[in-house]
């Protein structure tokens, strides 16, 4: 070996060996210390780091995990129930039951049934169409369909559908993080509680108008006549500022309230067919 | 009233100028050059620049079509102003399969893979002709000398380039004043009747190129001017400081790749900065880059090099230097 | 000499169409909806009710607080509903809506057409005047006057600048004021010199008026300390902060106002209103309007009393025609495209465009060239399109340290776009986000 060999291998070993022994120094003297659990529960978690839980990031969930008493308020969607009970496991502490929730859009004016009375071709962005003006129908409350909750959905459980104009939900994609629900201007999007074979039953209409404006808006608003308050014998709905509300922890899932509707406002989703005035959206799609 | 009313946010009018009328305004900057290529280098010429630029579009459109899956946007010109400002970089006799590599390169790596029109950080068209010259060095440094039609293609006669003739001859050791009886007379070296690139001969129709582009106010005089001063400068007073070893600085703005470099390629919107303080820098970087490869460096000439160079600084001159806001030295007064 | 203001601005097409037409007295309307918000801040009291008679000039909505303004009634006749009512942006507001009968002014008024050119109040009084008369900035930004006519505590002024700039295209009710009612308009200056207690006063006129700058440079003799500056054309030098610089070269600062700089701005408008309060004790309830558009027949400068629909208007110019693409409310640059015409003609509307249909959708958007011809454009020396590319992101705190609050949303960026890119959409909702993200934190 030529001197000029030896002398690059020893120089570039003798620089390595020094920078490692730096590094390793460097390294305890500026060590934090932090709980080792830490670590070990940020390894069971779904490392989306999509924001679902409330923290900024799977690993800020393990450390709030870690440092809790108990695991109320704490949850993880898009693991779930495993995960949680996963992480219990670890920290010893008990998992908390949680109800599995999908997301739900609370509109369903499709241009069929919802007019546009304008053009809007501003940026296609809802939140800019929503500053400027009620859109391009006569609903100030309806979806604008600019699709900033599709953009923001990490897991691929909503997509715009052309014909419709409203964003669809794919259920089983769903984790039920809450971008969708915090990206949407008009607050449309809900996290409803998931019911068994993924039946769902609400009034798809967000529209605080008396009877008259909105069903002149849209022909499936919902005009609060409380007929399916008054034939629902489970006492699950509602109407507050001229709006119906279905609570799903009370909904027994009869359907009478879908039937009782005069506009077709309330819709349900993954039930055996029944003679219905309009069809659901997702049935629609599925055929 | 029978239509719906359009509604949008302010402003609800417009500049009648688009980006396809820009590129169309670089396109018809760049005539007087392809034209006194083809006068200068005849078939080869024409047959370089035809592939260049069917290359480049071709080459867009398929990755948009077949990779990226996106809608193809070969009409806005972009693709053919790379493959025009390609060809101008290439002498006339280079085989077309190296054109077509070239252009590849180009469009493929240097501006495709960053994410299409306007994403790119370096010059597509230089990147495309430092690959073939690092890549191809005995094609890409042989010139054709000019004789308009009976150039011929690749069987053209060649010859070295004026700033080859010098550097050469002075490692050789030979004086000056001898090499500078070689070089073209500067008559010449303004029409365009030297060895060289398709697009660098020519002084005379890059400079009408100029003038159209800053008519049109497609480019501003920023960075031609500080190029180019900045060239001249430097050399001026290394001219001054020992006149027996480098040569004046006319010279220097005449032969090789800078008027062409100063012009077309350091102007390009994506890869230069945003405001003038920032382009004058830019600019001067240049100019003394290039100034430094060719009197000290191994290649004869560094134009593009030194382009691709300040390229890389670029985002850090656009975050940094900032013209002074309105209003700013009241409030810090 | 032509002065101007050295960064940015661009230069559209002018289109005053009816820069000749003379100020005609709008007819009156069936009803007129007088919304409680027609300036920038608190909406002002309702006093009256249903069913109540009026007259012209009462009072029917009284300032609430400092910043706000008084409302009068601008038609005589019956209140038919006090009621939410459907605005320029189709969101809702509370408005007065009254049915017009006949035209009884309150007795108070003075109609004569005479020039009254002493000044008898004093600056206390003729502020609290203003205050009372309801005026407010009638350049488009609405702004209560009153607080504009006296120098705050602790700060001086020296100048007052007087905009007659009227820089939009299309626009032209401030040029036939400056032509028609030039004395008046003097004299209302004159009478803002003194609230304000100073002794020199610019009017600037861009140099595409030339027969109001003469026509005011002229009458300007008689008057102590007023001169008029001709200015070049370009826009947006009507925009306050432009036309100080372009003026008497000062630069207000970002999140300062021109006070700081010791020096006011009002419109020519205003100044012929506060002729109006002061010398004629006429409160404000009616505005020259320009109603134009390239398809109209009849287009030109009308006066309109507050709260008329703008259906009304667009009917006396001709009525819509056929091929109309989009309605707009002010200028082409910074007004609203409006969704319906029943809605009422405020205080702030300068005038009303009617755009063809195929001048009334935006072009293709294509990517960003990084040409920089919108970093050339902004008067602001900012750079739109990192606001924008920040604010469609979501970074809105990197979006507030660019100084995103600084724009004026001129629209200049937008317009100059080879790219069609909408600037000024996404500039506009980082600006209001990283607003409500600094009130939130000055609330903790």
């Amino acid at each position: 070996m030529s001197p000029t060999v030896i002398i690059t291998i020893t120089s570039l070993s003798g620089l390595a060996l020094i920078s490692a022994v730096i590094l390793y120094f460097v390294a305890q003297k500026f060590k934090v210390f932090e709980d080792p659990r830490i670590d070990d529960v940020q390894a069971i978690l779904p490392a989306a780091n999509c924001g679902g839980c409330g923290f900024a990031g799977c690993r800020n969930f393990a450390e709030a995990l870690v440092a809790a008493e108990t695991f109320e308020g704490l949850n993880c969607p898009v693991g779930g129930k495993a995960v949680m009970e996963t992480a219990a496991g670890i920290l010893g502490k008990a998992a908390i039951e949680v109800d599995p929730t999908v997301a739900v859009l609370l509109c369903n004016g499709t241009p069929e049934f919802r007019p546009h009375t304008s053009l809007y071709d501003g940026a296609s962005d809802c939140r800019i169409e929503n500053n400027l003006y009620i859109g391009e129908t006569d609903c100030s409350y309806g979806c604008l369909g600019n699709g900033d909750c599709v953009r923001v959905c990490q897991f691929d459980a909503i997509y715009m559908d052309p014909v419709k104009g409203l964003p669809v939900i794919t259920d089983d994609k769903c984790v039920a993080c809450g971008a969708c629900v915090k990206a949407c201007p008009r607050n449309l999007i809900e996290l409803r509680k998931k019911a068994k074979k993924d039946r769902k039953i609400y009034v798809a209409c967000s529209n605080c108008d008396k009877g008259g404006p909105a069903i002149r808006a849209c022909k499936v608003a919902c005009i609060a006549c409380s007929k399916c308050v008054k034939v629902c014998e489970f006492g699950a709905i509602t109407i507050e500022n001229n709006l119906a509300y279905i609570d799903a922890r009370k909904c027994t899932f009869c359907r009478k309230c879908a039937s009782e509707c005069p506009t077709n406002s309330i819709i349900e989703f993954n039930f055996s067919p029944k003679k219905s005035k309009i069809e659901p959206m997702a049935e629609v799609l599925n055929s | 009233m029978s239509n719906t009313l359009n509604i949008s946010p302010s402003p609800h009018i417009h500049e009648k100028e688009t980006t396809d009328k820009i590129m169309f305004g670089v396109v018809m900057a760049l005539l007087p050059a392809l034209l006194a290529s083809v006068y200068f280098f005849g078939t080869g010429a024409i047959i370089v620049t035809a592939t260049s630029v069917i290359s480049c579009i071709t080459f867009e459109y398929l990755i948009q079509r077949f990779i990226f899956k996106k809608p193809v946007s070969i009409n806005d010109g972009s693709a053919l102003v790379t493959g025009l400002l390609l060809a101008l970089n290439l002498p006339s006799n280079i085989p077309v399969l190296m054109v077509i590599i070239g252009s590849l390169v180009a469009i493929g790596v240097a501006k495709m893979t960053f994410g299409g029109l306007g994403n790119n950080p370096f010059n597509p068209a230089l990147v495309g002709r430092v690959f073939m010259l690092i890549s191809f060095p005995v094609q890409m440094t042989s010139w054709p000398l000019p004789a308009g039609f009976k150039t011929g293609y690749i069987d053209a006669s060649t010859g070295a380039t004026p700033l080859a003739i010098i550097k050469e001859g002075l490692k050789n050791g030979e004086s000056l004043s001898q090499l500078m009886e070689k070089i073209p007379s500067t008559l010449n070296m303004i029409l365009g009747k030297m060895g060289g690139s398709l697009g660098e001969v020519s002084a005379l129709a890059l400079l009408i190129g100029m003038a159209y582009l800053l008519y049109k106010k497609i480019i501003t005089w920023h960075i031609p001017v500080s190029v180019l001063g900045s060239i001249a400068v430097f050399t001026s007073v290394l001219w001054l400081i020992n006149p027996e070893s480098y040569v004046n600085p006319l010279f220097h703005l005449l032969t090789g790749g800078v008027l062409l470099g100063a012009i077309f390629m350091a102007t390009d919107y994506v890869t230069s900065p945003m405001n003038h303080k920032a382009m004058i820098i830019f600019g001067c970087g240049i100019g003394i880059l290039t100034v430094i490869i060719r009197i000290w460096g191994a290649y004869p000439e560094g134009v593009s090099f030194a382009i691709l160079i300040m390229n890389a600084f670029v985002p850090l001159m656009n975050k940094y230097i900032k013209p002074k806001m309105f209003g700013e030295e009241v409030k810090n007064g | 000499m032509l002065k101007t203001f050295k960064i940015g601005g661009i230069h559209p097409p002018e289109f005053k169409l009816t820069s000749h037409s003379p100020i005609r007295q709008l007819s009156a309307s069936q009803n007129v909806t007088i919304p409680i918000s027609q300036h920038i801040g608190a909406p002002a009291t309702i006093l009256v009710n249903k069913g109540d008679y009026l007259r012209t000039g009462q009072l029917i909505a009284s300032i609430n607080g400092y910043v706000s303004s008084n409302i009068h009634s601008s038609v005589s006749g019956n209140v038919n509903k006090i009621d939410t009512i459907i605005d320029t942006t189709g969101y809702k507001q509370t408005a007065i809506v009254i049915d017009v009968a006949g035209d009884e002014w309150m007795e108070t008024i003075d109609r004569s057409p005479v020039l009254e050119r002493e000044i008898k109040a004093t600056a206390e009084e003729i502020v609290e005047k203003c205050r009372e008369a309801g005026i407010v900035g009638l350049g488009g930004a609405s702004f209560p006057s009153h607080v504009k006519l006296s120098v705050p505590k602790g700060k001086k002024c020296d100048i007052l600048l007087i905009n007659g700039v009227e820089c939009e295209p299309y626009l032209t009710s401030d040029h036939r004021l400056m032509l028609e009612r030039g004395n008046e308009i003097l004299v209302g200056v004159s009478i803002i010199m003194k609230a304000l207690s100073v002794d020199r006063a610019i009017i600037g006129i861009e140099n595409n008026k030339p027969d109001a700058i003469e026509n005011l440079t002229n009458l300007a003799k008689e008057f102590n300390g007023i001169t008029v500056q001709a200015l070049k054309v370009k826009y947006p030098q009507g925009g306050e902060k432009q036309l100080i610089k372009a003026l008497i070269n000062r630069e207000v600062p970002p999140g300062h106002l021109p006070i700081d700089v010791g020096a006011v701005v009002h419109n020519v408008g205003t100044a012929y209103a506060v002729y109006e309060a002061l010398q004629k004790n006429k409160p404000l309830f009616e505005r020259v309007v320009t109603i134009t558009g390239k398809s109209l027949s009849n287009p030109g400068n009308y006066i309109v009393r507050i709260g008329t629909p703008v259906r009304h208007l667009i009917e006396a110019a001709g009525g819509i025609p056929e091929d109309t693409g989009k309605i707009i409310n002010g200028g082409p640059m910074m007004g609203k495209a409006l969704n319906n015409i029943d809605v009422p003609i405020v205080k702030g509307t300068s005038g009303i465009v009617l755009f063809p249909a195929k001048e009334s959708k935006r072009d293709e958007v294509k990517p960003c060239i990084r040409c920089a011809k919108c970093i050339a454009a902004c008067g602001f020396t900012l750079e739109p399109n990192l606001l924008a590319t920040l604010s469609e992101k979501g970074l809105f705190e990197r979006a507030e340290e660019e100084m995103i609050t600084s724009c004026m949303e001129c629209g200049s960026c937008s317009y100059i776009c080879p790219a069609n890119r909408p600037l000024l959409d996404y500039i506009r909702l980082g600006k209001s986000t990283v607003i409500k993200m600094a009130k939130q934190r000055n609330i903790k």
